[in-house]
């Protein structure tokens, strides 16, 4: 599954909204996840999950952060989260199941807060790259 | 069997009373033929589904979401007994429209994203949280009756 033009190019847009409120986006993204889904709970045993935790801050920061980094290098995810498919296959093991949801939860979060910009096909090219992130995470599991 | 707390069932009434059923039908079933294009092999009779436009703007695919989320519509009405509602159309949907449950999923969360456009901040992490519930209730009961 590859990204074409068109795509990229509606990704690499979005991204620029997202990113003035990346780290609110982040915090809210794991929120919803947490609330939603909370078997995902179980992979956060050693953090404060009340909402406005410092920990659940800096987490979604961080996983944001990531997105970003793979949208600034659209042309090659794998090599951009090179590290990070390491740590998931070797250190995190988090179930491969698990990225749709946070993937969900995060579509969720920018359908809120740009409801305008979010159209059908903002919508399925976000939910196509997130889905080539997720591959890329899981590549090393086995 | 999914079980609601009254709280939930509140949430989940209470953003359904402010739903446009036409707009919010058309746009998740249209979101999901655009997002998961594989999800057309059921609509082969829809008529022009060339791309996000074509869909969106379908007639054919406005009128068939109205009546997916009327249905739903129903069942909120029910949401004690979603299995015993859906039995009916459970038996159509395995029987003769032949439709992987995996679908009721995928359009689940399609209407969940529809309705944080609709409602942006009201759309709480709470109320997604009951609402994907909800669907996930009428996914297990459209299923229930699959052999």
């Amino acid at each position: 599954m590859s990204l074409t033009k068109t795509e990229r190019a509606i990704i690499v847009s979005m991204w620029g909204k997202i990113s003035t409120q990346a780290d609110a986006i982040g915090t809210e993204t794991l929120e919803r996840l947490f609330l939603s889904h909370p078997q995902t709970k179980t992979y956060f045993p050693h953090f404060d999950l009340h909402a406005g935790s410092a920990q659940l801050r800096a987490h979604g920061s961080k996983v944001v952060a990531a997105v970003g980094d793979a949208v600034k290098s659209i042309d090659n995810i794998a090599g951009a989260l090179a590290r990070l498919s390491e740590l998931h296959a070797y250190i995190l093991r988090v179930d491969p199941v698990n990225f749709k949801l946070l993937s969900h939860c995060l579509l969720v979060t920018v359908a809120a807060r740009f409801p305008a910009d979010f159209t059908a096909e903002a919508h399925a090219a976000w939910d196509k790259f997130l889905s080539v992130v997720s591959s890329v995470l899981t590549e090393k599991y086995r | 069997m999914v079980h609601f707390t009254a709280e939930e069932k509140a949430i989940i009434t209470s953003l359904w009373g402010k739903v446009n059923v036409e707009e919010a039908g058309g746009e998740a079933l249209g979101r999901l033929l655009v997002v998961y294009p594989w999800t057309q092999r059921f609509f082969d009779n829809f008529g022009n589904l060339s791309s996000a436009s074509a869909i969106m703007g379908n007639p054919k695919v406005k009128a068939h979401g109205k009546k997916v989320l009327t249905s739903l519509g129903e069942a909120i009405k029910n949401m004690d007994d979603l299995k015993g509602t859906f039995a009916h159309l459970s038996e159509l949907h395995c029987d003769r429209l032949h439709v992987d449950p995996e679908n009721f999923k995928l359009l689940g969360n399609e209407l969940v994203i529809v309705l944080a456009k609709y409602f942006g901040k009201e759309f709480t992490p709470q109320v997604q949280a009951a609402w994907q519930k909800m669907v996930a209730g009428v996914s297990i009961a459209l299923a229930h009756k699959y052999h």
